[in-house]
């Protein structure tokens, strides 16, 4: 189980923000293809990143405590969901809040 | 390169993108810095986990700070903040900052801009189309 410690965190964050969706009413799952269009730039800006980190050595992986799944030759599965993840809680938060706030930030 | 140098990169880039290229100019709107204190908050609480755990872990020659790559970091100092490496808040605002402004200059290119999040706002002309049924 220890090797789903990565993966247990990633599931926190997912049910940590998803309620905003149906709650609050962020509306960013339902805005689906603006989603995934946000989303592809993101993973690849942060893939490049992770790619000269990975291969430079600045950062790793525990192998007991992750999956050992690695993606396109250096990209551990967990890195690709966080790059997912992370950013839909973001926009999760940013909608929220700005669905109590009821501000203009620019794309009325 | 270094961590904090690839950082201020990524962050000088996304801040340009912000401002310049796609012009959503998030930055200068006070919904994205109160969203980005609680998005912080929760950063420093997962990626403490990540890196307290020694799940994710550093060599020490890209970092400010000292060798952590086989024990336990300091919860604050020695370039380490709630276990992470400081450097870590400039990987995260990057990656936000990249996430919200090409979801609004989405937006305002009018794909799904509506429904907005939540109930119509209050300057929302009443009777108009608000994307809810």
């Amino acid at each position: 189980m220890l090797k789903f410690s990565y993966i247990a965190v990633l599931i926190f964050i997912f049910f940590g923000t998803v309620w905003l969706e149906i709650i609050l009413k962020a509306r960013v799952y339902q805005k689906l293809k603006r989603l995934i269009l946000t989303i592809i730039p993101v993973v690849i800006l942060m893939v490049i990143w992770d790619y000269y980190a990975i291969i430079n050595n600045h950062w790793f992986f525990d192998p007991e405590k992750t999956t050992g799944v690695i993606l396109i030759g250096f990209l551990p599965l967990e890195e690709l969901l966080f790059f997912i993840i992370v950013p839909i809680a973001s926009l999760l938060s940013f909608e929220a809040v700005r669905s109590i706030k009821k501000e203009k930030v620019g794309d009325e | 390169m270094t961590y904090i140098q690839i950082g201020i990169i990524y962050c000088t880039l996304a801040i340009i993108l912000d401002l310049y290229v796609l012009r959503t100019k998030v930055i200068t709107k006070k919904l994205f810095w109160l969203s980005y204190v609680i998005v912080l908050f929760f950063q420093f609480i997962t990626n403490g986990i990540l890196t307290r755990f020694l799940i994710v872990r550093y060599n020490d020659f890209a970092l400010i700070g000292g060798d952590y790559s086989n024990r336990v970091p300091p919860m604050i100092g020695d370039g380490r903040l709630f276990f992470a490496p400081v450097e870590d808040v400039f990987f995260g605002f990057s990656m936000i900052l990249f996430t919200i402004s090409i979801w609004l200059f989405l937006g305002k290119k009018n794909i799904q801009k509506k429904p907005f999040s939540g109930p119509p706002p209050k300057w929302w002309p009443k009777g108009h189309w608000y994307g809810t049924k």
